[in-house]
């Protein structure tokens, strides 16, 4: 079972190549995803990377984005949430209630959404770490509770429209202090500024990890990585900038983003969620608070679930009782689609991320295409099938 | 020979290790045949062999039934022959009837349509047979685990058995009950029906047994004929056990200090039977420096006593103290067991020592995260130089510390189970079997290092069913048998016959 090192003689393009093939799973996720895009690209005759499409193709993603964030830590941790959608409508048309009907101002409305969220994750964590429910049926439960709960509470009418301020929270862009009226200077800089410092925490990682001997990624994949990464981020806010400049979701999104990236990767909590998903007898015997952490990733799902229906009200500027439905099939298939596993203990915040934008391309290219509702949900599911059998293959190498 | 059974050069390799090297058996009609053999000399391996789960390439040699050569591709195989095997954990469908159990896979039907009349009357007659007087509509999970056990006999019976082979049918069952089995075990021979009896319980195989084979370390070591003239416990004991010991242990100078822990009246009852005492009031000290041995056979209570002690991990606490440096200490979590200085290397690695699809660094770091970060954030090269740090100490052979534990062998992975309790730096370090399934090398410099460990001023409690290892490596001894210590030898006193011979009194009584 012993692998061979690599002779720190090997030649460079062959070290490259090994760690390539280490890391197939990583970069082929982004490969797939440049792939699709060129594809639809290609096909929509450019329509797809126009800065109005990519507006919309960002807003359009934003909740499923924020939701799959949670997700992740919910499949890595070993358990699932089928909720997600019910409880993503029904905090939407509790703020519609809280704003419209009883017209309380917008930021303590939020917070008792925010909350109430909060408290929907820890009473279904509840019964699954606690009582040890399996979370397949618990979430399958609240799923049906929180769908009937939004009818019930908007009495099965839709309820808008919602004050301005609020619709900025979806809708509304960064605000351009340069009045530039052809391109968003703002924004545009704001790309440029994001990309430099995440190409500097990059180094830095890198250095440290060179300090310590560890076997770091070869330095010119690892600058061809980061620069074409960063050549795209710059690329993508100059088209948006082209447009009404940075949505204000996709902030929130990035904020978010980079947030899970950090937990799961380099804190102790993180780790503690893959050992629990791996193996949570032994992360048991670790002494590690299963139940607890469990516990807490339901609580987590049941905020950014609520953050989301917050998101997709703003967007539409009413609450209807459909909203929300089968969103969480999208959460799931990102993730999975993302690298994840269902077992639990495997999976990345930025697989996931990278997932739910492969769905989102799809859908936004297939509608430009004009393919039909029919077959876009066939295709889909052909390609979450593609995706996780291609996983397993791999793992059997 | 008149045999119904004869298996001739049976060898069955597994990576790393050789389960059964060239070993013989013979079984002749109309006989019980006791195998025995300590914990891990192969007597399942065998069965498996002879019951086809591992088919025929996957073993070398030859298995002759009833004359013909035979080569089983499954279970179902050999059981359409009329070799069946009861394991130890039953077969059997708790929800489902014992009607239903008994034709399980073997349903009498007209056109795949249940015959329940004929079943029933079937059911019925096997159930006369074995002495069981139960109703064939009974559910298997209302009746107790010795009649489970003659349900299992009556699935046999129906499948037209010739030879039972029987692993451990006593183990779990009390007195009356094991008696009713043995006889029925006599019943069956005198209708020609030959079986195979697995069991510790010497006792019960002097009762009953023909002939015995003793199995050790994947080879027969003899065939006795209890026909011609009886054979004494000692005598078998004698085969199990003996074994050249030199050199296989490192040299150790112990030099115990004072009584770092210990364990005063400890009890623990079962977590699902509440009723059962599992652990009945163990008394226990190990000093500083020391390397403390418990022996004991599967089922003793062992690896119980050990995870009820880390954290409470198994079973409910019902009284004792614990007491660390002569304090009372608090040990009702596993976190408070850690922080107390206590470690618990487990006999089962893979489902609950490791976490199988993380990379040797990440394993090493979990029991003591905080090692390694600092407000929370885990520093990855300073965890990069831990884990090199103990992958270079415990000489783990891998490709680096990224690699997961998944594709590491035996030997490797328990190195990294090691490294993990090691690096949270524990003054008891409490080691279940560390040498289970390792192979002979790896097993070398898994003691070598425990020697290290205990040098270093580290108090270690050792589980093992090889009582060589425990000999070799250990500065006193406890035996272990049904919940209780039976017994406390002193390195310089301690024997195999001896421990045996303790184990073998107690079940007796």
């Amino acid at each position: 079972m012993e692998q061979t090192l690599p002779s720190p003689t090997a030649s460079m393009p062959g070290r490259t190549l090994q760690f390539l093939k280490q890391h197939m799973r990583d970069y082929g996720m982004l490969l797939s995803l440049v792939a699709i895009m060129v594809f639809f690209q290609y096909m929509t005759d450019g329509t797809l990377l126009e800065s109005l499409n990519l507006t919309n193709l960002v807003l359009q993603n934003s909740y499923i984005v924020i939701m799959a964030l949670g997700m992740l830590l919910v499949i890595v941790g070993g358990h699932i949430d089928l909720s997600v959608g019910s409880v993503c409508g029904f905090i939407g048309a509790l703020s519609a209630v809280l704003i419209v009907n009883y017209e309380w101002p917008v930021l303590p409305a939020v917070l008792v959404c925010l909350l109430a969220g909060a408290a929907i994750g820890a009473a279904q964590g509840w019964f699954v770490a606690y009582l040890r429910i399996p979370a397949f049926i618990v979430t399958l439960a609240g799923m049906l509770v929180f769908k009937g709960l939004a009818l019930a509470i908007l009495h099965g009418q839709s309820i808008g429209p919602f004050p301005e301020i609020f619709q900025k929270l979806s809708s509304g862009f960064i605000p351009d202090v340069f009045a530039g009226s052809e391109l968003r200077i703002t924004s545009l800089l704001l790309g440029v500024v994001v990309a430099a410092l995440l190409m500097l925490m990059a180094w830095r990682g890198r250095r440290n990890q060179i300090k310590h001997g560890m076997e770091a990624e070869p330095s010119a994949l690892f600058f061809a990585r980061n620069v074409l990464f960063a050549a795209i981020l710059i690329a993508f806010s100059w088209r948006l900038a082209a447009y009404k400049g940075l949505p204000n979701v996709l902030l929130i999104m990035l904020v978010l983003m980079a947030g899970y990236d950090f937990v799961t990767k380099r804190t102790t909590l993180g780790r503690r969620i893959y050992a629990l998903g791996g193996n949570v007898k032994a992360a048991k015997l670790s002494g590690i608070k299963t139940e607890r952490l469990t516990f807490y990733t339901f609580v987590n799902m049941g905020v950014l679930a609520a953050l989301a229906g917050l998101v997709f009200t703003a967007r539409l500027n009413t609450a209807t009782p459909k909203a929300g439905l089968g969103f969480e099939l999208d959460v799931i298939a990102a993730c999975f689609i993302g690298g994840a596993s269902a077992s639990g203990g495997v999976g990345k915040v930025t697989g996931a991320v990278v997932g739910a934008f492969i769905m989102g391309v799809m859908n936004n290219g297939m509608s430009i295409l004009g393919v039909g509702i029919d077959y876009q949900q066939v295709i889909k599911g052909l390609v979450l099938l593609a995706a996780v059998c291609v996983d397993v293959y791999n793992k059997r190498k | 020979m008149d045999a119904i059974l004869e298996m001739r050069g049976i060898t069955k390799r597994f990576p790393g290790v050789n389960a059964l090297n060239n070993v013989n058996l013979a079984i002749r009609h109309n006989e019980i045949h006791a195998v025995v053999g300590e914990n891990g000399a192969g007597k399942s391996t065998l069965m498996k062999v002879l019951s086809g789960v591992y088919p025929h390439p996957e073993y070398e040699g030859e298995i002759r039934f009833q004359g013909l050569e035979r080569r089983f591709r499954g279970i179902a195989d050999s059981e359409a022959q009329g070799i069946i095997i009861i394991h130890q954990e039953l077969a059997l469908i708790p929800q489902l009837s014992i009607a239903e159990n008994i034709f399980l896979g073997n349903e009498i039907n007209r056109h795949s349509i249940i015959d329940w009349a004929q079943t029933y009357r079937q059911t019925q007659a096997l159930l006369a047979k074995v002495g069981l007087k139960e109703s064939p509509d009974t559910l298997v999970e209302d009746i107790g685990v010795g009649k489970q056990q003659l349900v299992e006999i009556a699935k046999a019976l129906s499948k037209k058995v010739k030879l039972l082979i029987l692993d451990e049918p006593t183990a779990s069952l009390n007195e009356t009950d094991s008696d009713a089995l043995l006889e029925l075990l006599l019943d069956l021979k005198r209708q020609g029906i030959a079986s195979i009896l697995i069991s510790h319980k010497l006792n019960e195989i002097e009762k009953v047994a023909d002939a015995i084979t003793v199995l050790r370390d994947g080879s027969t070591i003899t065939s006795l004929d209890c026909r011609a003239q009886a054979v004494s416990q000692d005598l078998i004991i004698q085969h199990m056990v003996g074994r050249d010991m030199a050199d296989r242990y490192p040299p150790r100078t112990p030099t115990p200090g004072e009584t770092v822990f210990e364990l005063r009246d400890w009890r623990v009852r079962h977590p699902v039977h509440t009723e059962r005492e599992v652990i009945k009031g163990v008394n226990l000290q190990i000093k500083r420096g020391e390397v403390v041995g418990i022996a004991g056979l599967m089922g003793a209570g062992r690896t119980e006593l050990a995870m009820s002690v880390f954290g409470r991990s198994f079973g409910r606490h019902a009284g004792g103290t614990a007491l660390m440096h002569g304090q009372p200490v608090d040990i009702s979590t596993v976190q408070k067991a850690v922080r107390h200085g206590i470690a618990y290397v487990t006999e089962d690695r893979k489902s609950l020592g490791l976490v199988l699809p993380d990379s040797i660094a990440r394993n090493t770091t979990l029991a003591h995260l905080a090692g390694v970060s600092r407000r929370a954030v885990v520093n990855e090269g300073q965890e990069f130089s831990v884990a090199n740090d103990y992958r270079e100490k415990l000489g783990i052979r891998c490709a680096g510390v990224h690699q997961p534990v998944v594709n590491l062998s035996g030997g490797n992975q328990q190195k990294v189970v090691l490294a993990k309790w090691l690096f949270a730096n524990p003054t008891l370090l409490i080691l279940d079997e560390p040498t289970r399934g390792i192979d002979v090398g790896a097993k070398y410099e898994i003691y070598s290092l425990i020697a290290r460990l205990a040098a270093e001023g580290r108090s270690i409690l050792m589980i093992s069913s090889e009582m060589p290892e425990l000999l070799g490596m250990c500065d006193r001894i406890y035996v272990m048998n049904e919940g209780r210590f039976v017994a406390e030898l002193p390195a310089a006193e301690a024997s195999q016959e001896k421990i045996m011979r303790a184990i073998v009194q107690a079940g007796t009584h």
